[in-house]
């Protein structure tokens, strides 16, 4: 097991309830831990609350009822806790540089001050050399590392992502997979991961957590004992295979009995 | 560029001489329709005492774009930070927009003592609903997950205004002020036309009325030129605005064929 369960958690999730207004449940009955230093995503079909688990992290939204605890929500440092978003979501008027610098200068960081961090976070994710260009100059991959820069530029302590690569074709998909396990394992961050690619989630996690739709609940939890650092060769190797299938048959025995959606 | 400037210079060329030919070769006379040589003789030999008209209407052109600028976009964040405060004063704004200002500029002709004042109070009132309608909608129109990151980050409200709220509402803002640029002239010139040739100074409305209670026609047409101009103009310097302001990043400027 590479959960490291003697640590105490970083995120925990007890028994949590959400619904909006008075619709019907979204999220129901979910416990869930997540430990400083962990990868784990969060894997089922759309609508079944996975990106409301991010909110609720991210203190975006309150919890209807049960207890949720995690960096965002106890008043410390709001950069501790940071967002990568299905699209790329940067301020199309301002320069790479700019957006990457926006956590910082929220914080009050002046730009001459933030360059260094700023400079090396673009470095880091293969943009040093296009700091000026603004958005509508970047390809998809690009303007998602120039998203993933900015979230990295506080040094946070909990990364929480909802889809980035959904949108990308399946090479931009696998290298920004493979940075991404890098970029995580040198800044030692906490890492939930939303997908809905059983690839993706075994590629990059050490534990997937299986939801199911209406109401949004865990049905499963599947451990991916593989070492880090995880390779192309581990996508073409038969560990990968049998944890693919592994998680598939969870994925499916999970919706047993369930309507497809139209 | 180039390809884009000469067929609109052919065309109004083409149009010109047409024009010409057609007053010379018919014997139209001068009074009925002048030819362009003549407007454009008639220009330069009034040009001294017409620019001081010209003068006048630029003023009040741009006297009323600026205070509607500034009108449109404080109501505007007025009416962002404060729903209740919008439905309640945004039913005044639509009156003063639907109401036609030539049906109005003689009251306040009688109301507002001052010609030039008034004046520039009916252009202003043409020119500031788009701007602000405009500005209220982009003030609302930044993406839902930016606002989220801004909340992520617990950015303050004077942070969430300059950075994010006031360059989403930029290209909306803008749009309403390429509307308004035209309309401030149109509403001057309506105005000047109400208040006819009354009070020391005038402009080029007054002075196309005076042209015509006099029959001269060529002085009409050299009036109107330089109202036509002016109106080329702000529409010109406005596109190159939104150009410089939006040129980089927003799809109605980085979408141009050049």
């Amino acid at each position: 097991m590479s959960s490291p369960q003697h640590s105490p958690p970083l995120i925990s999730l007890r028994q949590v309830h959400k619904r909006f207004g008075t619709g019907a449940p979204v999220l129901q009955d979910i416990n869930l831990e997540l430990a400083s230093g962990e990868f784990v995503s969060l894997l089922g079909p759309s609508g079944c609350g996975k990106s409301t688990i991010l909110r609720l992290v991210s203190g975006l939204e309150p919890a209807s009822s049960g207890e949720v605890r995690a960096p965002a929500l106890q008043g410390g440092d709001a950069a501790q806790t940071a967002f990568v978003f299905q699209e790329a979501t940067l301020m199309p008027w301002a320069s790479v540089f700019d957006n990457v610098w926006l956590p910082l200068r929220l914080q009050g960081v002046s730009r001459s001050a933030a360059a260094p961090l700023v400079r090396q976070m673009l470095a880091r994710v293969g943009l040093a050399q296009t700091e000026m260009a603004y958005p509508a100059e970047l390809s998809g991959g690009m303007k998602m590392r120039a998203s993933i820069a900015r979230a990295l530029v506080t040094q946070p302590a909990v990364l929480l992502m909802d889809e980035p690569f959904a949108a990308l074709d399946e090479i931009t998909r696998q290298k920004l997979n493979s940075d991404l396990l890098e970029w995580w394992q040198r800044q030692r961050l906490a890492a939930l991961f939303v997908t809905h690619s059983v690839f993706e989630a075994v590629f990059l996690s050490q534990r997937v957590i299986v939801m199911g739709a209406r109401p949004g609940r865990i049905t499963a939890e599947v451990t991916i004992d593989e070492p880090y650092p995880r390779t192309a060769a581990f996508r073409n190797s038969i560990d990968y295979a049998r944890a693919c299938q592994a998680l598939s048959q969870a994925l499916e025995s999970a919706h047993q009995g369930e309507v497809a959606e139209p | 560029m180039s390809s884009r400037v000469w067929p609109g210079l052919a065309s109004l060329i083409l149009l010109l001489l047409g024009w010409e030919v057609l007053v010379r070769w018919a014997e139209i006379p001068s009074y009925t329709l002048p030819a362009p040589s003549l407007v454009a003789r008639t220009l330069v030999e009034n040009f001294s005492s017409l620019a001081g008209s010209w003068w006048f209407t630029l003023k009040i052109t741009f006297g009323a774009l600026a205070l509607a600028c500034i009108g449109g976009v404080l109501i505007a964040a007025v009416f962002a930070l404060s729903p209740p405060l919008e439905r309640a004063l945004f039913p005044v704004a639509v009156i003063l927009q639907v109401t036609p200002i030539v049906a109005v500029a003689p009251l306040i002709l009688i109301y507002v003592e001052s010609t030039a004042a008034a004046l520039l109070l009916c252009a202003w009132i043409v020119a500031f609903f788009p701007i602000l309608s405009n500005t209220v909608v982009g003030l609302r129109a930044a993406e839902h997950n930016l606002r989220d990151l801004f909340r992520l980050y617990r950015a303050t409200p004077v942070q969430r205004l300059r950075l994010l709220l006031l360059p989403s509402a930029l290209p909306y803002f803008v749009a309403g002020l390429k509307i308004s640029g035209g309309l401030s002239l149109i509403g001057a010139v309506t105005a000047e036309m109400v208040a006819g040739t009354a009070g020391r100074e005038t402009g080029l409305a007054s002075r196309i009325l005076e042209a015509s209670f006099r029959t001269e026609t060529p002085k009409m047409f050299a009036a109107l030129t330089l109202l036509v101009a002016t109106g080329v103009l702000i529409f010109v310097a406005f596109n190159a605005l939104s150009r410089v302001l939006l040129g980089r990043w927003h799809a109605s400027e980085s979408g141009r064929i050049d």
